[in-house]
């Protein structure tokens, strides 16, 4: 089984966000990047798919060589070999057609994102690859088995689950539940040093959105501290003052 | 020209948020100067179609064919896509669900229109078309212009109100040219736990941590949440450990919910946890450590343990409601 899983270099968990005067971008500064954590939740259940059926595990990431770290970081864990597509990512449709590009002709039997980024909260370049490729996506998924030439998967809905079966070839966008990360070994990191990462030239693609600026939310004013003896009251302002029960 | 919006439904019914999109395609289309088309997709009443004229439906379309009965993000994407050009749509609004997120991307690549998902407030069409949502998991907020001609929306749950406006809709049946290939994905099952409110759409919402200390302690919660119609989450130390599923962690890796009330009880506020609730209307936090992050975010707090205070507050929740009923 050939598999390609798409990873995004995005900023810790933990980070504090700024962005620069004008607002129009974010501030690097002292960023310590991470793959996106649903992209590692992919990558782990690609991993342990290979393991048991045999196959290789292909990571391609659209960015600059900074991203380079986060990608070694993917190698480190198990990925067989990676690509990275040497450009700025501008919006999901430029990374989807990028990886499309890339996918069209590699014959690969699945095709894996996270279900989002955690820097711009896109939850489109999954569905849109599929969508440039002509194949099945499915997303939000928390469970994900291959038998043989088809999958069966479990994708989250309001409220439940839904169960589906699919042949493959399909794209698939990883939740939490579908595997648990895993930390890379000091025998993975050494050889990650070696594997194979490809750079390869961005194609052009039109622009359709453009970010105007960021801002961030105002704080709330100081809490509303209420004596633990007084539990109606909270009750009573719930209702009159903040008027949400 | 038009606006199109796409109405979910839920077994047949359209929910809260299905005509939250369909008044937010109505204020777009009325600030457009142009008319408010609607596309629906498998087995709804006509009633139930018609009832969509309330929030403004001028035209609705109505794809009832078998094949549609249950969701598929291709197909429902080729069906949307073609609505689209026939009825001239420069604006396409979708409920950013969990399928909403699997069909919107494919009909924005169709229509080689520009996209912005979770979008959280009507676009600003003062100078170009910008549209704002949340970005860096609730820590910011990005406004996006869409420049191309043809313009995609997803809509989060509760971001925009429902606001009846009244029309009478015109339902006609619509029967897209889908291609077989659309459909290689058999849905097998459908696992529904009928009895709970959704947590992405829900306005109320009772979140609990690990100052529960553990699994066996979620009763008092479960309680609060029913008394108050809310849906219970937790925080990601707690689905971590199993002690609820992961379909209820709330936070930067799990769902992100902008409730009008959101209740954490024994949660610290840990960054990541925070990110997912920030765009909450009101925040309640109940914990016994006075230093606990969350305070500062908080609109109200209790300083108190969970196992006094909760007991006490599903009480007072009780009387108010007497009170109130």
């Amino acid at each position: 089984m050939k598999i390609l899983v798409c990873i995004s270099n995005v900023p810790d968990t933990t980070t504090k966000i700024n962005f620069t005067p004008d607002n129009k971008s974010f501030v690097t500064t002292g960023v310590q990047y991470i793959i996106n954590p649903y992209d590692e939740i992919a990558l782990t259940r690609s991993l342990e798919l290979t393991e048991k059926d045999g196959g290789t595990v292909t990571v391609i990431n659209v960015g600059d060589a900074t991203t380079e770290p986060t990608i070694r970081k993917a190698l480190a864990i198990g990925a067989t070999d990676a690509v990275r597509v040497n450009a700025a990512p501008r919006d999901a449709y430029f990374v989807a057609k990028q990886i499309a590009d890339y996918a069209k002709d590699k014959g690969f039997d699945l095709i894996l994102t996270g279900r989002e980024s955690i820097d711009y909260n896109g939850a489109q370049v999954g569905s849109m690859v599929a969508e440039m490729l002509d194949l099945p996506a499915i997303s939000s998924v928390k469970m994900l088995t291959i038998n043989g030439s088809a999958a069966t998967i479990e994708r989250e809905i309001e409220g439940g689950k839904e169960i589906v079966e699919c042949a493959l070839p399909l794209v698939a966008s990883a939740s939490e539940g579908m595997a648990e990360p895993r930390i890379p070994n000091m025998r993975g990191i050494m050889s990650a040093r070696t594997k194979p990462l490809v750079v390869v030239d961005a194609s052009s693609v039109e622009q359709l959105t453009s970010v105007v600026g960021y801002d961030k939310p105002k704080p709330r004013s100081t809490v509303n501290l209420i004596p633990s003896d007084n539990v109606e009251k909270l009750v009573e302002l719930l209702h009159t003052e903040a008027k949400v029960i | 020209m038009s606006v199109l919006v796409y109405t979910e439904n839920s077994a047949g019914k359209f929910k809260k948020s299905t005509y939250e999109v369909v008044s937010y395609g109505n204020e777009i289309a009325s600030k457009l100067g142009v008319d408010l088309k609607v596309i629906s997709i498998g087995n709804v009443s006509n009633d139930e179609l018609a009832s969509l004229g309330k929030y403004g439906a001028k035209k609705v379309l109505n794809v009832a064919d078998d094949k549609f009965s249950k969701f598929n993000g291709q197909a429902f994407a080729s069906a949307i896509a073609e609505a689209a050009k026939t009825e001239g749509a420069n604006v396409v609004v979708i409920a950013n669900s969990f399928s909403g997120k699997g069909l919107a991307p494919r009909v924005a690549i169709k229509l080689t229109a520009g996209f912005v998902d979770g979008a959280i407030a009507l676009p600003d069409m003062s100078s170009g078309f910008v549209v704002r949502k949340g970005a860096y998991s609730g820590k910011a907020f990005a406004d996006v212009n869409i420049t191309s001609d043809v313009k995609v929306i997803s809509l989060n749950p509760n971001s925009y109100k429902v606001i009846e406006t009244p029309q009478t809709a015109e339902v006609v049946a619509f029967t897209p040219n889908v291609k077989d290939s659309d459909f290689r994905i058999t849905v097998k099952e459908i696992v529904k736990a009928s009895d709970k409110i959704s947590l992405p759409e829900a306005e109320l919402v009772v979140s609990a941590g690990r100052g529960l200390k553990g699994p066996e302690n979620w009763g008092m919660i479960e309680e609060l949440a029913n008394l108050l119609g809310a849906a219970t989450a937790c925080s990601k130390p707690v689905s971590d450990s199993h002690w609820r599923p992961h379909s209820e962690h709330v936070g930067q890796t799990g769902i992100a919910v902008s409730p009008n009330l959101y209740l954490a009880i024994g949660i610290s506020g840990a960054i990541q946890h925070l990110a997912g609730v920030s765009s909450s209307k009101t925040i309640v936090v109940i914990n016994k450590d006075p230093e606990a992050p969350f305070f500062k975010a908080a609109d109200y707090g209790i300083v108190g343990d969970a196992f006094e205070v909760v007991p006490k507050l599903i009480e007072a929740v009780k009387k108010f409601k007497a009170a109130n009923a």
